[in-house]
């Protein structure tokens, strides 16, 4: 039986922590749940900073080395705050026949980012997904958890610009 | 046991009885994206303002198969799906509650007499887009359930697994093994405990059938690996499940819960002393995954690597005891074989490749959608008379099949039977059933760099043959692509792909290769045309001479002009 420290302090008094807690021990602090526990704290924190990785390795009493690993092998997980705003760009078969590689360059070239990349003031993730299953409706893209389909280039345009001037108009309000 | 079945059938028969229509609303990811939950809501509330609530019951149902004309509602007036809707949006509900004791209303009718409904044989989604995905009772009134009580009751595990074996079930998921065997071998290995494993792991672009079933009709997977369980002697099970699957996961996750509350899973089910339970683990988007023995490694919380085999996951699975490892598809087929018998579901298909397929129709085809049809259906059926044709009006080129691992079918082939042993003979393979149409403006070297793009990244790293090689051969269809390869370009690639595949680890690496062998097969006149003209004069039939020429004649000027 491995010795188990289920008593390692969260890295902050953050609420957050406790829905990792409940799923760590859901699994009971075994090392299998490693996966399901990075996904609860990319869900509850947006991403994996360095504090959850060393909390998380140490709680499933797992070596940091794993932890790493697993969470940059699988392309869900990210290891950088995303935007404000995410843009998901369907790339699968179906997508890339109907039209999806010139309408990514598009939005890249108007955004000034690559996908994979968020812009300089964080307010628009743009990246990619290998097959989101809705190939019924290719091209498909996902703007802040809506799925869109039958895109084409004016569509998607924008419904980026209304995502991210609402965004700005927060954003002033807010300073105002 | 049985009689808490009956039970709830008769309950649930005397509920739709109750009511004199229903209104059918597609809650498939697909209609989802279309707003579809909007229109359920729209249509509620109509029913509600006009007081019919009484009389209509408005349902949530899994996918109808025809997702290009979402979002669909099917009305029923006695009969299943009577009335079909297609595009419909929130504005139109007060039209259809409106139009309920009178005639459809004929703008928004999807016909249903066409062969896209007509021409499909549907066992494994028998029940999608007819019951609430969300409610164990309509899958027990659909006769949900009544395999695993006879697999349990009256049968023993061996007849069990005879059954499978009679149907001549193959694995669903590309590979075509036997069903029946590898339940078989698990069956006989030795081991406290032994796993069954559910692989929902849907990594092929283009494909949806799983995310489909899994969001459709959970209950079936659940049945189907009760029974498998109950075959090989195993008491726990999980169902991976790609993380880009949301909604699936969590209709699964209702469904376990609610199983478990009727006793048909957990333990001691139905009275007898059969225990099983399932838990769910969740992917992270790695194609690799797919792959049996990474699939296990990603279930124990490590990093999706696949390892050498033997021993098969069969022999020394999941935390070193025998594993089956069964596709979505396979798993949803047993229930159906088991209640109809083994020599029912032999009896359709072709001589080697049984039952029907789950297919997905995607790209440059007018019904875009999901169809089930018997093995051995010609791809000029599929395409031509179910699938509606090619859109645009264009002309169709090339049908790919097997996602990354599977190959482009030139045009000329579309006579060919879809079976496991047909789709190979042409270089390609049936894969997990997505089917993407290419008419003429599709470029073959666009669609091997994108596929070979794929398996680039996807690669896990661990050999150097996938990790390396697919980097080169990337390279070399860039080339290609960017119509600035030479002759010797081609050898290299035709060597990199023999060496790929010949030496790799796993599936992944393996099949890598696959769709550059087949468009250079059927399309090589495309690799031709990218050569360029000074590369072509220059050639030699000596391959390493014309290395050399190369190295001397054609970079050295393309440098000065980069330079």
């Amino acid at each position: 039986m491995p010795l188990r420290n289920e008593k390692v302090e969260p890295p902050s008094d953050d609420k957050r922590w406790r829905i990792v807690q409940a799923t760590m021990q859901r699994n009971g602090f075994e090392r299998d749940g490693l996966i399901e526990t990075l996904h609860t704290v990319q869900e509850s924190f947006g991403y994996l900073d360095d504090d959850s990785l060393r909390y998380v390795a140490a709680s499933l009493n797992a070596p940091l080395s794993q932890v790493y690993g697993v969470s940059t092998f699988y392309h869900l997980f990210s290891l950088k705050p995303a935007g404000r705003h995410a843009c998901v760009v369907c790339l699968g078969t179906a997508c890339y026949i109907k039209g999806m590689p010139a309408l990514l360059k598009e939005i890249e070239k108007r955004y000034g980012i690559k996908a994979g990349e968020t812009t300089a003031d964080g307010h628009l993730s743009l990246l990619t997904a290998r097959c989101l299953g809705a190939c019924g409706l290719a091209p498909v893209a996902v703007f802040d958890g809506n799925i869109a389909g039958k895109l084409d280039m004016a569509e998607a345009l924008n419904r980026l610009q209304e995502m991210t001037t609402v965004a700005t108009e927060v954003e002033s309000v807010r300073e105002a | 046991m049985y009689e808490r079945l009956e039970e709830i059938t008769l309950a649930e028969q005397e509920v739709a009885e109750r009511y004199d229509h229903t209104v059918n609303v597609c809650m498939a990811a697909g209609c989802m994206s279309s707003q579809s939950g909007a229109i359920k809501e729209a249509i509620d509330k109509e029913v509600e303002a006009n007081g019919l609530e009484r009389w209509c019951r408005v349902r949530g149902v899994g996918c109808m198969g025809l997702c290009a004309h979402g979002p669909l509602v099917a009305v029923d007036n006695g009969k299943p799906a009577e009335t079909m809707y297609q595009y419909v949006t929130p504005e139109d509900a007060p039209a259809i509650v409106g139009s309920l004791d009178t005639a459809p209303v004929e703008r928004l009718r999807c016909p249903t007499d066409v062969p896209f409904f007509q021409r499909q044989h549907k066992i494994v989604l028998e029940n999608s887009g007819l019951i609430d995905p969300e409610r164990i009772e309509e899958y027990i009134a659909a006769d949900g359930y009544t395999a695993l009580i006879k697999a349990i009751t009256e049968m023993s595990p061996a007849e069990v697994i005879d059954e499978i074996i009679t149907s001549g079930l193959r694995g669903r998921g590309g590979g075509g093994y036997p069903t029946g065997l590898k339940w078989t071998t698990v069956a006989k290995s030795d081991g406290e405990t032994k796993y069954v494993i559910c692989n929902a792991d849907e990594g092929d672009p283009g494909a949806f059938m799983d995310r489909s079933v899994l969001e459709s009709d959970p209950h079936r997977i659940l049945e189907g690996m009760a029974i498998a369980g109950y075959a090989i002697g195993a008491s726990q099970g999980y169902i991976y499940v790609r993380g880009e699957y949301p909604l699936a996961v969590a209709r699964l996750k209702t469904a376990i819960r609610q199983a478990r509350r009727v006793n048909m899973l957990g333990s001691g089910i139905a009275g007898t002393p059969f225990a099983f339970h399932i838990d769910i683990r969740l992917g992270a988007g790695a194609f690799v995954c797919g792959e049996e023995t990474a699939l296990i490694a990603s279930i124990e919380g490590r990093r999706g690597q696949p390892r050498p085999r033997p021993p098969y996951p069969a022999e020394y699975g999941l935390w070193g005891q025998p594993t089956l490892i069964n596709n979505v598809e396979t798993l949803a087929s047993v229930a159906p074989i088991i209640r109809n018998g083994g020599a029912w579901y032999a009896g359709m298909g072709t001589a080697k490749s049984k039952g029907t397929k789950v297919f997905a129709l995607a790209g440059s085809i007018n019904n875009t959608g999901l169809i089930e049809v018997p093995m051995g259906t010609s791809l000029r059926e599929i395409i031509y008379e179910i699938g509606g044709g090619v859109s645009g009006g264009g002309k169709c080129k090339a049908i790919q099949t097997g996602g990354p691992s599977g190959g482009c079918i030139p045009a000329d082939f579309l006579d060919t039977p879809v079976d496991y042993e047909s789709l190979s003979a042409l270089g390609s393979i049936m894969g997990s059933g997505g089917m993407i149409v290419m008419d003429e403006t599709a470029s073959m070297v666009d669609v091997a760099r994108f596929f070979m793009e794929f398996c680039m990244t996807e690669s896990c790293g661990r050999c150097v043959p996938c990790r390396v090689g697919t980097v080169h051969m990337h390279n070399l269809l860039d080339k290609f692509s960017r119509k600035e390869a030479t002759p010797h370009d081609l050898v290299l690639l035709e060597k990199l792909c023999d060496m790929v595949r010949n030496t790799s680890l796993c599936g992944l690496g393996q099949t890598a290769p696959n769709p550059v062998m087949s468009t250079l097969r059927y399309f090589r006149h495309e690799y031709m045309a990218a050569i360029t003209e000074e590369a072509a004069d220059l050639f030699v039939l000596d391959p390493a001479l014309s290395v050399s020429r190369n190295g001397a004649t054609q970079r050295a000027p393309k440098l000065e002009v980069a330079s």
